[in-house]
């Protein structure tokens, strides 16, 4: 594929990404938006593809290297605590469901 | 691993994420919804880790048992209160990630020959802008809410002056970059400038506002995942980053209207100042504090028919939603009818009562949210505010030149009589007055939230 319509078919997942990004979260109750908040944090920790692929290039000089490196340090920090401080905060919710019937 | 065959599994990856979004906008599966999205992101951890055919494989071992061990035990260790700074350092990580592999990205490729692609410097030159704010600003976040600095908004003359030229000048080296300017240095000067601006953008916004700066700051980094896929040309980047960029405008935004105020008003504010007009009128109010001791409250409770509680972030830091439940059954059993007003915003984050409380075994149906509970009140006997202030300061609906003018709040002023359980007369967290504290119907019982609570429940049963 030729470079310009790898761009066009990349410009054209972003703008679909956008629609359904804001599609599937239209109806979040207020209740739920700090652990919505906490979630898409966890997310963005993909960016963890991105430190990886640069540590692990085949030939790369040593700013590569330590860069590479400190990004796979702080994108790995993202994903692993995003995911455990939203488990975290809807562990308590598991509770409130159950409290009712109490 | 051929291309083709990673961008499948990748696709894997994406869809799982579009899947934790939708069960995250669901009591009932949002714990669902986020294992998913993890294993999600598992998936696209082994694709990339093969993908990378063992090169530095002990390094890449080595960097993910550091960051995500550091992240493991920084998330488990946390208490339940400092959540909303674990949010913001965690994203603040992540956009400081982006802005290192684009600053690696350009090394890399300056040396080959021929000018580098207009869309691709421009990617760079995007997750470098917006990862390095996103990274300083999410620090100075986490300072404000982790209290290393003051909470209160920082401000001087000719800041918005500053900002704007600073941000300009980025935006400048950026343009330059993309224009073919072969230099490295002037990234470097980009992401610096970047991150100087985040913090100095950060710093005039007030403590009480920071969950919304904390969840602009997260699309912004989303923004910046989505550049760096344009850079290594990657799918999965591209959409999850996207999607947190997408979903986290809207989430800011929704934030925003819960408190009723403009996402604009809320950067650009410097909200929470102690404003002259403000301060002014709360003078004016004047009057005097009636404090109360415990024992008088307990009179006032045991004998109310209806009691309402009203708890804010300051029983959150006592830790004192086991103790207020307690007293609450105990009044139950005294046959007075006992519920709880929760404002959307109480807390520091929304929905963060809504946890605590249920952290407590609070039963479901005595938790009101605003709009159930402000008819209540004028048939209140007691309201007991435990440690919320800005949440039921009345100069919100009555007070335009309070900064918290048109915020909706809950109007335990119309309740018989209001007991304020509270620290000292400080201010709170948005660092303004409340004539609440002077109305003849409140009383104030001083002290440490937790240690009030057990007082009110010794001295009930003691009846």
């Amino acid at each position: 594929m030729s470079h310009n319509t790898l761009l066009v078919f990349e410009v054209t997942i972003l703008v679909l990404a956008i629609f359904l990004g804001v599609e599937v979260i239209s109806k979040v109750p207020a209740l739920l938006h700090t652990p919505l908040m906490s979630g898409t944090n966890a997310i963005h920790g993909i960016v963890i593809v991105g430190a990886m692929l640069m540590l692990g290039l085949p030939h790369k000089g040593p700013f590569e290297w330590i860069v590479g490196f400190v990004a796979v340090v702080l994108a790995s920090a993202n994903v692993v605590g995003g995911f455990v401080v939203t488990d975290r905060m809807l562990e308590m919710f598991k509770k409130r469901e159950r409290s009712p019937k109490e | 691993m051929s291309t083709n065959l990673s961008n499948l599994l990748y696709l894997i990856t994406i869809v799982t994420f579009v899947l934790a979004l939708r069960f995250l906008s669901s009591p009932a599966h949002a714990r669902r919804g986020n294992q998913i999205g993890a294993v999600g992101m598992l998936v696209a951890i082994v694709v990339t880790w093969i993908k990378t055919g063992g090169t530095s494989w002990w390094a890449l071992t080595i960097g993910m048992l550091v960051g995500g061990g550091f992240g493991a035990l920084a998330a488990r260790r946390v208490k339940m209160t400092a959540m909303p700074q674990m949010v913001a350092l965690f994203n603040g990580v992540g956009g400081g990630a982006a802005a290192l592999i684009s600053l690696a990205e350009l090394h890399r490729i300056l040396p080959e020959p021929g000018s580098p692609k207009v869309d691709i410097s421009l990617a760079i030159v995007l997750s470098a802008l917006i990862g390095s704010i996103s990274f300083a600003g999410s620090m100075i976040a986490f300072a404000k809410l982790q209290e290393l600095i003051g909470g209160r908004p920082i401000t001087y003359a000719g800041q918005q002056f500053v900002n704007a030229a600073l941000f300009l000048a980025c935006v400048a080296a950026g343009l330059a970059l993309v224009s073919g300017a072969q230099h490295e240095w002037l990234l470097w000067a980009l992401a610096g400038g970047a991150a100087l601006f985040g913090i100095l953008f950060v710093l005039p916004i007030g403590g009480a506002d920071m969950p919304v700066v904390i969840s602009l700051l997260n699309a912004f980094t989303g923004l910046a995942a989505a550049a760096t896929g344009f850079e290594l040309q990657s799918n999965v980047l591209i959409v999850s980053g996207m999607l947190v960029g997408a979903s986290g405008t809207l989430l800011t935004l929704m934030m925003g209207r819960a408190m009723n105020r403009s996402i604009t008003n809320v950067l650009f504010g410097a909200f929470g100042q102690v404003t002259a007009s403000a301060a002014a009128v709360a003078a004016g109010d004047g009057g005097s504090v009636r404090s109360a001791t415990a024992e008088d409250v307990a009179v006032m409770l045991a004998y109310a028919h209806k009691v309402v509680f009203v708890p804010g972030y300051g029983l959150a830091v006592a830790q004192a939603q086991h103790d207020v439940r307690q007293l609450a059954d105990l009044l139950e059993g005294k046959g007075v009818e006992v519920s709880y007003a929760i404002h959307p915003v109480a807390g520091r984050m929304p929905g963060h009562m809504n946890v605590l409380l249920a952290e407590a075994n609070v039963p479901y149906p005595q938790l009101k949210e605003m709009d159930e509970a402000n008819p209540e009140f004028s048939r209140t006997d007691v309201a007991v505010v435990v440690g919320a202030n800005d949440v039921v300061n009345p100069d919100a609906r009555s007070n335009q030149g309070s900064p918290i003018y048109g915020m909706p709040i809950l109007n335990v002023d119309e309740a018989n009589a209001v007991v304020v359980l509270k620290r000292s007369m400080n201010p709170g967290f948005a660092g303004i007055e409340n004539p609440l504290f002077y109305n003849p119907k409140t009383v104030m019982l001083f002290g440490d939230a937790k240690a009030s609570v057990d007082q009110l429940i010794a001295d009930v049963k003691n009846l």
